[in-house]
């Protein structure tokens, strides 16, 4: 049976989500989408810059994909909303990542003014995915307010560290029916395997790709690890032992006489 | 007369329609979206709508993101 990503209404082949920013230029994004094989791509919305005459960005996205807008820079509910009617007005399409975050240091999000937020365009037609601190009972708020996913945090955004909120993931993955993703901090392939092994349905991942020495290379060594780890998942993977070992091959005598 | 434009103050010395005042920056219609006094314009209304004292302006286009 073919294990297709129900998410928004729709299906999709990839698991893989990935963000465009931080690459070198358009034409390296490009060919690392494509290496993905990711079908549903991030970008963000800012100010114009007068008098850079940059190339449009969402030439350099392969129209299959499916386009989602985040609403970084937004600091309250408000501002999200506002992000996600100008992408949709600028021909975005009604996907938007909710991205609500106060705090500059950790860039962690603010879970309950991002709520406020899914309520909001949920009612408007958008399809809302908010990016979250991994707590179960907002992530259940997300689920009941028409969140087409949840998208818990690995660790703080660009950070390389991993799925360090791993339990509380797990968690989630347990209690709540639509898709969990964990989005930011996913650095390297493993990590993003380990996030499909605990059931993630899906991972977000941008910065590990766009800075790395060759970013169309490490989109397909994610592309894999991401297939590796769900093809596991759907498995079912054995529970952990204790410290003391447990043969895989038989334990009867060959070489030795019997005592 | 005085228009706030992505936050900064500018000057503008003539009338000008939303669409005139988009162009002289040199940007691309395609490429970005608009709200006027909080409120997105479709791209077909920039050409008739004409700027007034104190209007604000957001214009904002697509970048790369996570």
């Amino acid at each position: 049976m073919e294990d297709l990503f129900r998410v928004g209404g729709r299906e999709f082949q990839s698991r893989l989500l990935l963000g465009t920013g931080k690459f070198a230029n358009y034409a390296v994004m490009k060919k690392a989408i494509e290496e993905s094989g990711s079908d549903i791509v991030t970008v963000a919305l800012r100010r114009v810059d007068p008098g850079s005459q940059a190339d449009n960005i969402l030439d350099f996205i392969p129209p299959q994909c499916t386009l989602m807008t985040n609403t970084s820079g937004a600091r309250d509910a408000d501002e999200a909303i506002r992000i996600a009617r100008l992408a949709k007005a600028g021909g975005a399409g009604n996907w938007i990542k909710i991205e609500v975050v106060q705090d500059n240091k950790y860039l962690l999000p603010e879970n309950l003014e991002t709520l406020k937020a899914v309520e909001v365009l949920v009612k408007e037609g958008f399809v809302v995915l908010p990016y979250m601190s991994p707590d179960l009972s907002m992530a259940r708020r997300m689920e009941d307010a028409g969140a087409a996913a949840v998208m818990p945090l690995g660790a703080p955004i660009g950070s390389n560290r991993g799925i360090k909120t791993r339990e509380l993931v797990e968690i989630m993955v347990r209690e709540i029916k639509v898709p969990v993703i964990v989005d930011a901090g996913i650095g390297s392939p493993s990590q993003a395997c380990e996030c499909m092994e605990i059931g993630c349905a899906a991972v977000l991942v941008n910065t590990a790709v766009a800075i790395s020495e060759n970013p169309v290379q490490m989109a397909s060594a994610f592309r894999d690890a991401v297939m590796a780890g769900r093809r596991a998942y759907l498995s079912g993977i054995p529970e952990k032992g204790g410290l003391s070992g447990a043969a895989s091959s038989p334990l009867t005598g060959f070489l030795s006489d019997e005592k | 007369m005085l228009i706030r434009v992505n936050g900064k103050e500018e000057q503008i010395d003539q009338p000008l329609s939303l669409k005139e005042l988009v162009l002289r920056k040199g940007l691309q219609l395609d490429r970005i979206v608009i709200e006027h006094n909080g409120v997105i314009l479709p791209r077909s209304s920039w050409g008739s709508v004409r700027l007034t004292e104190k209007d604000t302006l957001e214009i904002v286009s697509f970048v790369g993101g996570g």
